[in-house]
């Protein structure tokens, strides 16, 4: 098979902190380090990014000496955890940003969907955009042209097609632009979890196009996913990234995900407590301070429990301005990456609302009894100003924590192992 | 595939950019783009409104009245004789060319972060987008300029178009490229400092005064002849005056001034898009 995408010695380098009136001092001092002939006396080889710990220098690697090929008609799944270097590559890989070094080789023209809907313009029609998305894609006219029924088809909003997409549904509006990005016609197709999106009908239409892209159309696919279920179903190959570095690379995808699950994906685990050590995530609506699972007697839950027992998630927080449509809560998610739900602070009726106050907040939440299944969960914080932004947005290096769950599943002498499925609800039965 | 076609790259992705690598032939490939991204400027500029493109006459028409009430009839600056709204639509349209291009162009990166951080295309065609879009604005008026220069003309105004207004599509394209170049260089820069934003926005409305766009260069010398230089050292002055000597034979024209025009203009063009060039492999990570 030929070769596709050569990438030799990769490395991407960013800088952390923020930029101010600092930055133009060492800027300067870069400059005239560089005429001297010297090395950048910023960038310091030799940290391993990891996120969790300080490092020494204000210049983290996000990615390191990665070497790899792709041929031609593969799909290659890229896991690891967040702030691996996935999006990092993915980003390299379409041309949004250039490495620090190394290189990066390419047969066939490449079109990324790194996030559906880039360049919609609200106030224009669905068919406008189906033109200037797709002209931003990099497609010609006659080709969406020759496209435009295909993808109006697949996108299921014919009758809406000259109404200005401000008007349409969220879920059309996802789905008209994963239309036109999957009916691009380049030979390698770069997509970042786009699937995190729309109803589960049309993420099954999704994995399904991506199939035929991949197997029927012999075009080249990399897929970025946090759901396991989606990669074995469709990569033949899997690639797995952690801090920066390629730890394995394979057709033995369901190898890769087993090891990834089993030793990275858990590995500041069994922490049922994440605390705010270096003053990250700052906002004036919302600090966190603390995120913890406590059992009954206020422990912090380290350990597997069993499912009969209470838990409680405490968020601690510094709120410095209120906001009447500020929401904090959690999202929880299997070990496969599967979400199961999210709960807020403000979904039950308004007088019954925990009040916030400025200053340092603690909000309790308990997780209800038997509902889940057994098995490792995540529990992600997240915050936002409702229906205006994400404080925290899901899937994006929030404060999280473990949980595990073994045993407890239920009082009958005839369930007494792990069933199949997300949940285990203990559900009464009555006879007439 | 044998050996040699399997050397046989077509993208190459590197730390650097060449830089005086324009990348035409890409810009060219995604040519429909910028035809849309035109098309959507203008289209989205007047959606839901219901004078509809009519709003394109209404900014320069209430501009000139104002003009000629405050500087014109108050302040009473002379204005060569020409005819008061002609003499400050001529001005007014060519600033605005230039104003609408370069600070358009100098917040273009921060405006389409989302875009320009989530796919690739050519980033060059931002800013060409926003010339071409600007380009369209401005014919209309012109239509407006040359509507209000026949009704004058009929009324028995003294106005002699002569052969320097065979010079107007050069005139043009040194304001687009003045305008370009410039917002090219502040647009880089913004990417990580942001405190030229904040010049550019009081900026731009003083500098229209050291141009003759409420003034004529004649007056301006005559009165303040020490201080001439610093409205002559502006770039725009020639391309307005020049514009004015074209069509309403009135104004200072000078070859001398007119090629000192283009050779700033040339010089700002090519030092935008070096630094243009440098700045949008990475912008994203900075901006």
């Amino acid at each position: 098979m030929a070769k596709v995408i050569k990438v030799e010695n990769l490395s991407k380098a960013y800088q952390l902190g923020n930029f101010g009136t600092g930055t133009i001092s060492r800027d300067l001092e870069r400059f005239w380090a560089r005429m001297r002939g010297k090395e950048d006396p910023f960038l310091k080889i030799g940290e391993i990014n990891d996120r969790t710990k300080k490092g020494e220098s204000d210049i983290v690697w996000s990615l390191k000496d990665i070497n790899f090929e792709v041929e031609q008609g593969d799909a290659v799944g890229i896991i690891g955890r967040n702030g691996a270097g996935k999006s990092t590559l993915l980003k390299i890989l379409s041309r949004v940003t250039s490495p620090t070094t190394g290189s990066v080789k390419v047969k066939g023209r490449i079109s990324s969907l790194l996030e559906v809907g880039t360049g919609f313009h609200p106030e224009l029609s669905g068919r406008e955009n189906i033109f200037l998305n797709g002209a931003i894609l990099g497609m010609r006219k006659a080709e969406i042209k020759r496209k435009f029924d295909e993808i109006v088809d697949f996108a299921g909003v014919e009758r809406y097609i000259d109404t200005p997409v401000k008007r349409y549904s969220s879920g059309m509006y996802v789905r008209l632009a994963f239309a036109v990005a999957a009916h691009l016609e380049s030979e390698i197709l770069i997509v970042d979890e786009v699937l995190a999106v729309g109803d589960a009908e049309f993420q099954k239409k999704c994995l399904g196009k991506m199939g035929d892209i991949s197997k029927g159309e012999g075009r080249t696919v990399l897929f970025v996913s946090h759901n396991m279920a989606a990669i074995t179903s469709f990569c033949k190959t899997a690639m797995l990234l952690t801090n920066g570095s390629i730890y394995n690379m394979g057709k033995d995808v369901n190898q890769i995900i087993t090891t990834y699950l089993t030793n990275f994906d858990t590995m500041d685990q069994n922490k049922g407590i994440w605390n705010n050590l270096n003053s990250s995530y700052q906002n004036v609506y919302f600090s966190p301070i603390k995120f913890e699972i406590k059992d009954e007697g206020g422990n912090t839950i380290n350990y597997p429990i069993a499912n009969n027992k209470k838990i409680f998630i405490e968020i601690t927080a510094e709120i410095n301005e209120l906001d009447p449509a500020f929401t904090v809560g959690y999202a929880l998610y299997d070990d496969q990456g599967q979400l199961i739900y999210w709960s807020y602070h403000a979904d039950t009726d308004e007088n019954t609302w925990p009040k916030l106050k400025i200053g340092i907040n603690i909000l309790k939440s308990e997780i209800p009894i038997r509902t889940i299944n057994e098995g490792k969960f995540r529990i992600e914080m997240i915050a936002s100003l409702h229906y205006r932004k994400w404080i925290l947005e899901p899937g994006n290096n929030n404060p999280a924590i473990i949980l595990e769950i073994v045993g407890g599943l239920s009082d009958s002498p005839l369930w007494i192992m792990k069933r199949p499925g997300i949940l285990a609800p203990v559900i009464k039965w009555t006879s007439i | 595939m044998n050996k040699l076609a399997e050397e046989n790259w077509d993208i190459e992705i590197t730390p650097k950019n060449n830089l005086f690598d324009l990348k035409l032939k890409d810009v060219w490939h995604y040519r429909d783009l910028l035809v849309l991204l035109v098309r959507r400027d203008f289209v989205a500029f007047y959606k839901q409104t219901v004078l509809g493109p009519l709003w394109f006459f209404v900014q320069p028409v209430i501009t000139i009245l104002m003009y000629t009430v405050v500087f014109g009839n108050l302040a009473g600056i002379p204005t060569d004789g020409v005819p008061k709204p002609l003499f400050y639509l001529a001005g007014t349209i060519i600033w605005n060319y230039f104003a609408d291009c370069l600070t358009k162009t100098s917040t273009v990166f921060r405006d389409n972060a989302a875009m320009l951080g989530k796919v690739y295309f050519p980033r060059l065609i931002m800013p060409l987008s926003i010339v071409l879009s600007n380009l369209i604005r401005f014919a209309v008026q012109l239509v407006l300029f040359i509507a209000l220069l026949v009704i004058y003309w009929l009324k028995g105004a003294v106005i002699v178009p002569n052969g320097i207004i065979m010079l107007f599509p050069a005139l043009i394209i040194l304001i687009a490229a003045l305008g370009l170049g410039l917002g090219m260089i502040i647009s880089a820069v913004t990417t990580k400092y942001r405190d030229l934003t904040f010049i550019v926005s009081f900026g731009v409305p003083l500098l229209m005064y050291t141009t003759t766009v409420i003034y004529p260069l004649s007056t301006a010398v005559a009165k303040y002849p020490a201080y001439s230089w610093l409205i002559k050292f502006n770039p725009i002055t020639a391309v307005i005056e020049t514009f004015r000597y074209g069509f309403l034979g009135k104004g200072s024209f000078s070859w001398e001034l007119l090629a000192y025009s283009t050779a700033i203009t040339i010089v700002i063009l090519i030092t935008g898009t070096i630094i243009f060039n440098r700045v949008e492999k990475n912008f994203v990570d900075t901006v």
